[in-house]
């Protein structure tokens, strides 16, 4: 579909502890080396004890608020999407809303949709301040991602967020947002029961018919009705539940590895959940030119993609600096050793 | 576990999310947390809201190393006196911070965090603590 | 020296810094501990009182003031305004100035509290606790004995009987009755009791 809409502010927000690989791995008596090398990342990033989504959506709201330049009050729509809501009931949208001092007058949901709930965010918005119910929406990913101890998903599920303010007035975008095409099924690779405190997977599912089926249908779609070809892109991000995944998909649509790196964070982060694909969009933002082109497809289990084209404006160059980068917020990090991990995170009690 | 009353704290939520406090219009002194009378002017002072920015200094710290309830997991953490830019000071904790950002004069800014959970299933109460101004 | 304190045992400056930190610089022995205890004394006026007792100690003077409780709020950190304000209403209504004292008891819930209190109160000028402390000068034989009934962090912190347990030492000290600690001659004595971390302060001078 196409769409009148755009960026006008956008913001990043990382916690500042890590985790080493090796540190897990030593624990569960397993090869850091042979993980690192599998899952291409080194460590994850891990909230501080008194962080949670709502905190990191504030602080990505906040930045990108300074980016966008905007009264707050005018926002009138907010959505946070994140699988670590910390209330099962009672918004976090809310919160963030109180919190970065938005008027009442707005309409507001948490959303939930595993790792694409962000992205997912971005297209509501996208709908209302299109049809012209309102003058920006703002959408948040966040998520303070949990793995079982001793599971895979222990050495990636991390911590960060994202946030958008999507407006319809072309001087004040800093990308335009020209496509956005999903691609849903019900597919169950990855989910968390009710009272389950850690999620549950299915191995090896998760990947051809869950990730990789979604990721390359989405962005088949969106190059099929935009006409467009790889080629006409300067930087593309994929979901990245690893490192490896979103390579494969790379390989497969022979991209070339520079286009992926500016956005690849998540060697040095680990996945971030509803922040992966949108803090590799950020990441991108803070170094792209005027006129370049970005191609982001998200990926949520269960199961969906988002993919979107973005075309950077002039007015990025002088917004970016205007707020904290992705790249500072990777480089600020305090490395904890695993019994801190497991006290913060409350795998011990 | 220190369980508070759910409409009072709600009515500091603005106080609280963001550094909102007041000023007497009469002799221009900023109070934080907000005050509804002056002590100087008394009834000749006129009270509004003031938003301050969140950005200050460390007067005076320690790290406290035998914890209240609710606050056992974060030992030792860091609590200061802040002197605002504006001028008023608040007691508040420093996190995210390197030892040697853990003095006096070191310049700090707001930062929205969780403050504590009423237990399992109250209510989470949010706030500011502060953060040293690191240069990246 | 007070066999009813609750470390009736010497500790030395080494076993406070090796004890557990509470609030850097505070280590545990620099903290007052809990205390089960009362403290009593029998007020009446003076023609009553000598009915009962030969030696009847007066309260001659008596001063107290308040603070805001909120430490950010206060004009010092390194002071007790309400210390400074009840002490000078003490002196004045006894008619005797800081340099008349030879003992008094002192609210020193933590070491730092000693030191501020003894400045607070005018025995030395701020800044100079620590130095007259270190010189022995609050000890037995110094310029002003301070705290021989051990103090709240040796003798104990009953929280509400404090104050009138450091005023049954002054008693005890006026009245000769202090034994191996007993001040040499002490006509004068002055009670320094602290609430709320300094919001409120009690000072009382008692005579012979």
């Amino acid at each position: 579909m196409e769409s009148k809409t755009g960026i006008v502010g956008y913001g990043a927000y990382i916690p500042r502890l890590r985790i080493k690989v090796e540190t897990i791995a030593d624990v569960w008596g397993k090869d850091g080396a042979a993980i690192k090398a599998g899952m291409k990342l080194v460590e994850k990033s891990l909230p501080n004890i008194d962080e949670d989504t709502i905190t990191i959506a504030v602080h990505a709201a906040h930045n990108a608020l300074h980016r966008a330049g905007i009264d707050p009050a005018k926002i009138g729509a907010i959505y946070v999407g994140s699988e670590s809501h910390p209330y099962a009931v009672k918004p976090s949208s809310t919160v963030v809303a109180e919190a970065i001092q938005m008027s009442n007058d707005y309409t507001a949901a948490d959303l939930e949709f595993a790792c694409k709930a962000g992205s997912a965010a971005v297209q509501l918005c996208m709908g209302l301040v299109g049809a012209g119910m309102m003058e920006y929406g703002l959408a948040i990913g966040a998520d303070t991602a949990q793995g079982a101890p001793g599971d895979a998903l222990e050495y990636s599920a991390a911590a960060g967020g994202a946030a958008f303010i999507i407006g319809a007035k072309k001087e004040e975008m800093i990308a335009t947002i020209d496509c956005t095409y999903s691609f849903s099924s019900d597919t169950p690779d990855f989910w968390r029961r009710k009272l389950a405190k850690y999620p549950s997977h299915g191995g090896r599912f998760t990947g051809k018919p869950a990730y990789f089926r979604h990721v390359e249908s989405a962005t088949k779609g969106i190059l099929e009705r935009t006409g467009m070809k790889i080629e006409d892109f300067d930087y593309v991000v994929f979901h990245m539940p690893n490192g490896k995944f979103p390579s494969v998909v790379a390989k497969k649509f022979g991209i070339p590895p520079e286009k992926m790196e500016a956005g690849f964070v998540v060697s040095k982060i680990g996945n971030t959940y509803s922040g992966s694909s949108i803090l590799g969009l950020t990441a991108v933002l803070d170094i792209a030119k005027p006129g370049q082109k970005i191609l982001m497809t998200s990926y949520g289990s269960g199961a969906g993609s988002d993919s979107f084209v973005f075309t950077v404006t002039d007015a990025i160059e002088k917004k970016r600096n205007l707020a904290r980068t992705t790249e500072e917020y990777i480089k600020d990090k305090v490395y904890v050793p695993y019994t801190t991990y497991a006290k913060y995170r409350e795998k011990i009690c | 576990m220190h369980k508070t009353s759910v409409p009072g704290v709600w009515r500091r939520f603005k106080n609280r999310y963001q550094i909102v406090g007041t000023q007497c219009e009469t002799c221009k002194t900023n109070f934080y947390p907000p005050r509804e009378l002056c002590p100087k002017c008394r009834r000749g002072g006129k009270i509004s809201e003031k938003k301050f920015a969140g950005l200050g200094k460390i007067v005076t710290y320690t790290r406290v190393h035998a914890a209240p309830a609710g606050y056992e997991k974060q030992v030792p953490y860091a609590v200061a006196i802040v002197q605002l830019e504006e001028g008023p000071m608040l007691t508040t904790q420093i996190v995210d911070y390197n030892t040697d950002e853990l003095k006096i004069g070191q310049s700090v800014r707001a930062t929205f965090r969780k403050m504590y959970e009423d237990g399992d299933e109250g209510i989470i109460h949010y706030g500011t603590k502060f953060t040293p101004i690191r240069e990246s | 020296m007070n066999p009813i304190a609750q470390y009736p045992f010497e500790i030395s400056v080494e076993k406070v810094l090796k004890s557990s930190m509470v609030a850097d610089p505070l280590t545990l022995l620099d903290c007052s501990p809990l205390t089960d205890g009362a403290a009593a004394i029998i007020l009446a006026r003076e023609d009553i009182a000598k009915k009962y007792t030969d030696t009847p100690v007066y309260l001659t003077g008596s001063g107290q003031a308040s603070d805001t409780l909120a430490l950010h709020d206060r004009s010092s950190l390194t002071g007790v305004l309400a210390a400074k304000i009840a002490s000078e209403k003490a002196y004045k209504m006894a008619g005797v100035t800081a340099k008349d004292i030879p003992v008094a008891e002192v609210h020193d819930c933590f070491s730092i509290a000693e030191l501020m209190a003894i400045e607070d109160i005018g025995f030395v000028s701020k800044g100079e606790g620590g130095k007259f402390v270190q010189d022995g000068q609050t000890k037995i034989g110094g310029k002003v004995a301070v705290n021989t009934s051990g103090g709240l962090k040796a003798c104990g912190h009953p929280v509400g009987a404090t104050g009138i347990k450091q005023a049954a030492e002054i008693v005890i000290q006026l009245r000769g009755d202090a034994g191996k600690r007993q001040v040499d001659g002490a006509e004068i004595g002055l009670t320094h009791n602290v609430g709320g971390s300094g919001a409120t302060c009690v000072v009382n001078i008692f005579r012979r």
